[in-house]
């Protein structure tokens, strides 16, 4: 940035290559999205797969999801929510240039963030526990064991990989604090405030769906 | 300076807040009522509904530009592709009435 | 970068100030941001991998000489043709034009400083770069022997190399593919010129937009199914091991679901390459843009819908292959419609016979059997001889190499003096391109036949009576290998001693020609503004 520094009319946060704030407003929020559809299909590939061993073993993922903690999982789904709103409002500050705001939700969303992954945590210790991890250690015995295995090949797949995204999202929350407590943030510039805001919002959504498919699956109504 | 902006408004957070927290507990609920083929439909449903919610909502394309519409939509478009593509095959393997693989059934 | 564009402009006289000059040293290079650097750096590396995937091409020519397996055993040439698969795919025709030419080229011709998001772009590179270094670890380290394909369950189960990091480096080589993808979507539609309206944009960026939303929307899938290998590979965990249920086919449907339309990524900047050189040398703008224009992204979504017909002999159900074959057929209207009216173009053209002449030419007749000979294989029935046999292996390499390759062998000339600002011998460019189209044909059609005949891809042992054709493959192969070491001399030659190239050698039409050559490191000295429509060559008897 020091290289903009001749010019004396430069808006701040402005990079060379845009002729003004609003072309570059519009191209981050325009690249998040690519990024985002790369991610939509990116999950695509395991709700796919998904998808397709779950019409062939409806029984197998029935009794595999039976061993899922549907309280723990509905927690974490209302602390991804809560999480969503701090972030949307942590968001809505920056558009007022409101710096405490935006520390004060941003630290809001992280804590709530770490929360989901300290349950996460919990319940993949218990899975250990019970020798429920294909692979590595493998308990169960049944006629349907294999399909058992697929079943949770799929649970820590999936959750695994949101929880990948979860750390990566806590990482780049940490960067936008900083930044945020540096100044860098005007009413004008904050696109990284918003773009960081687009990304949290889709992990949250692959939950959204994750929690059905794999929790509530084993429940009364679902092994039909 | 910004109130030009065309966001949503913290009275609409909250609204969208408080229906994610009902279809929450409503897609609990109706997992533990025995509605046949149909619990998979309606939990799916839900969740379709919620993760719509925030998109127009929490991700601001409600009030964004056409294009954002555009990649939306074409994201979702080509994960459906992948979706009935894939399993057009899977549904029909069985209809020649030759032997199915042996590890599939 | 202290120089600004009012120096420039103030001393007329004094020597311009180009993105190549205005700073030295490796530092200046490997922190560079311009995308006219970026895109040199990537010209650099990914020859050094073209080189190594030939030298594996090259060994395989060499195997393949005599009917028994003398100069290897089966696992060596198991994994030296994997290499060659992985190197080429993944390592050279994925990036090849977009992540060079293109990336050279793109925010020029829209009329931009640079592209949207400089410190992407740079980043594309450096994972391109590590992903090339364990790509070379996976190599030295013993190789890789499932074909670039990683079918399971052989790549998950059975093979005994070094599957896990070759997956790796290809997931990583999709990463940087997608950040270029993405860096073009969102310069083309963002920071277009003044006046610079979609229906006056050049073909080759309409050619790289349908290129990067298959980026987009298909290298996620195949970075989500290399992970799904890596966790059943690595941990055990059972996606498609069929003792689990898990089925193997659906590796395939995943795979393809991304490579099928790859293979568009793989000549679609081609094609845009082309309808740029096609109007330049006949000085004419290109017939029917707007049908050449759609086109590209009627086969960008089209190739999301066929990637089943890679499967006709697989337990594919045929009723779905009915649907992939059917879908098939359809994209062979979008690839015609764009070879006629390069045709047409030509028709009553003004034409001038220099090297991008003789690439045009080439590409033409090269695309065209490469593209016929599709028509072949997405027939279920004859695909069934057909599959997994040389003439597949034809096919695929008439379309990649004929295709893409002759497109960035042709590009590359054709843009060479505003990169580097200087002219090669013109003489020695239709050499190559003559050289290059020879050695092509005599290497590849002679497999055509093998095919049809039934020799099988992927062995290193055949039948005598196969041995006669297999030779005349080889011996093309050496003169394909003449024809792209000989450019590699003459084009590093003009770099230190070929004559200045003017701005505008050819008298093209396009943004790029209207900036000096190379351009500056803002690409213009201030901001163009468009007021016609692309390829206004003026009326034909004036040349």
């Amino acid at each position: 940035m020091a290289d903009h520094a001749l010019h004396h009319d430069h808006p701040h946060g402005l990079a060379h290559q845009f002729e003004d704030m609003p072309q570059q407003k519009e191209s981050a929020v325009i690249g998040m999205w690519s990024f985002l559809i790369t991610e939509i299909l990116f999950f695509g590939g395991f709700f796919a797969t998904y998808l397709i061993y779950r019409s062939y073993y409806p029984e197998a993922f029935f009794e595999g999801s039976s061993h899922l903690d549907i309280p723990l999982g509905a927690f974490n789904t209302v602390v991804l929510i809560v999480s969503s709103l701090t972030m949307a409002m942590a968001v809505h500050k920056s558009h007022e240039g409101n710096k405490r705001g935006i520390l004060v939700y941003l630290t809001l969303t992280g804590i709530l963030g770490l929360t989901f992954l300290v349950v996460k945590y919990f319940e993949y210790s218990a899975k250990i526990e019970y020798g429920l991890v294909p692979g590595l250690v493998w308990h169960p015995h049944g006629e349907n064991s294999p399909q058992l295995a697929l079943f949770y090949s799929l649970y820590f797949g999936m959750t695994g990989m949101h929880a990948l995204h979860m750390i990566i999202g806590i990482g780049l929350l940490i960067w936008v604090f900083v930044k945020t407590a540096q100044g860098t943030y005007t009413a004008e510039y904050n696109a990284p405030v918003e773009i960081f805001g687009l990304y949290w919002h889709f992990v949250d959504i692959v939950w959204i769906f994750l929690f059905p498919l794999l929790y509530l699956l084993g429940t009364q109504g679902g092994g039909h | 300076m910004a109130d030009d902006h065309h966001g949503p408004t913290v009275r609409i957070y909250l609204a969208v807040f408080a229906s994610l927290m009902f279809l929450t507990a409503l897609t609990v609920w109706v997992a533990f009522q025995d509605l046949g083929m149909f619990n998979d439909v309606v939990a799916l449903g839900i969740a379709c509904t919620k993760a719509t919610i925030v998109i127009l909502f929490f991700m601001h394309v409600k009030y964004a530009s056409r294009l954002t519409w555009l990649l939306a939509g074409a994201g979702i478009l080509f994960l459906l592709i992948l979706f009935a593509f894939a399993m057009a095959d899977y549904v029909s393997r069985g209809w020649l009435g030759m032997p199915m693989s042996q590890y599939l059934q | 970068m202290a120089i600004t564009e009012q120096d420039v402009q103030a001393s007329e006289d004094a020597p311009s100030v180009n993105y190549l000059n205005n700073g030295y040293g490796l530092k200046s290079w490997l922190l560079t941001k311009d995308h006219k650097r970026i895109a040199v750096l990537y010209i650099i590396s990914i020859s050094i991998f073209f080189a190594l995937g030939g030298l594996f091409a090259s060994l395989v020519r060499f195997e393949l000489m005599t009917p028994e397996g003398d100069l290897m055993s089966s696992d060596t040439y198991n994994k030296v043709f994997s290499m060659h698969g992985i190197i080429m795919v993944f390592f050279f025709l994925v990036p090849s034009i977009p992540a060079t030419i293109g990336n050279f080229l793109v925010p020029i011709m829209v009329g931009a400083k640079d592209l949207a998001f400089p410190r992407v772009n740079l980043l594309s590179w450096y994972v391109y770069v590590v992903a090339g270094i364990l790509g070379t670890i996976a190599v030295v380290g013993g190789g890789v022997d499932t074909g670039w394909t990683f079918y399971t369950p052989y790549s998950s189960t059975y093979s005994n190399s070094n599957v896990i990091l070759a997956a790796m480096a290809a997931f990583m080589a999709g990463f940087s593919s997608i950040l270029t993808g993405l860096n073009f979507v969102v310069t083309i539609h963002t920071m277009r010129a003044p006046g610079m309206t979609w229906f006056r944009l050049p073909l080759f960026v309409w050619s790289h937009y349908a290129t990067s939303l298959i980026m987009l929307l298909g290298t996620p899938v195949i970075a989500i199914t290399l992970v799904l290998l890596m966790l059943e590979r690595g941990f055990g965990f059972g996606f498609f091991d069929p003792n689990l249920g898990g089925d193997p086919v659906l590796f395939q449907h995943l795979f393809w679901f991304y490579s099928h339309p790859a293979v568009y990524i793989m000549i679609l900047p081609s094609m845009g390459v082309m309808s740029e050189m096609v109007a330049s040398v006949a000085r004419k703008r290109v017939f029917g843009y707007e049908f050449v224009a759609f086109s590209s992204v009627a086969i960008a979504i089209l190739g999301f819908l066929v990637w089943g017909h890679h499967m006709f002999v697989s337990s594919q159900s045929t009723y779905a292959g009915m649907v992939f074959s059917i879908i098939t057929f359809l994209v062979a209207v979008p690839s015609a419609i764009k070879t006629f009216n390069w045709t047409a173009t030509l028709y009553k053209g003004s034409i001038v016979y220099d090297t991008a002449m003789f690439y045009v030419y080439g590409y033409l007749g090269l695309f065209l059997v490469g593209g016929l000979t599709g028509l072949f294989l997405s027939s279920m029935g004859l695909d069934i001889h057909l599959h997994d046999t040389y003439f597949v292996v034809a096919h695929f390499h008439y379309i990649m190499v004929g295709g893409q390759v002759m497109g960035y062998l042709g590009g590359m000339h054709f843009w060479w003096p505003k990169i580097t600002g200087k002219m090669f011998p013109d003489i020695w460019g239709r050499v190559s391109a003559l050289l290059v189209f020879l050695g092509f044909n005599l290497t590849f059609f002679p497999q055509f036949i093998l095919g049809y005949m039934g020799m099988p891809r992927r062995y290193h042992v055949y039948p005598d009576e196969f041995q006669v054709l297999n030779v005349a493959s080889s011996m093309g192969a050496s003169i394909l290998a003449l024809g792209y070491l000989v450019p590699g001399a003459y084009l590093t030659w003009s770099i230190f001693k070929g004559p200045k190239a003017p701005d505008n050698p050819w008298g093209a039409k396009g943004l790029e020609w209207e900036t000096t050559s190379p351009p500056p490191t803002f690409n213009f000295e201030e901001t163009p503004v468009v007021t016609e429509e692309a390829y206004q060559y003026g009326p034909i008897e004036e040349h």
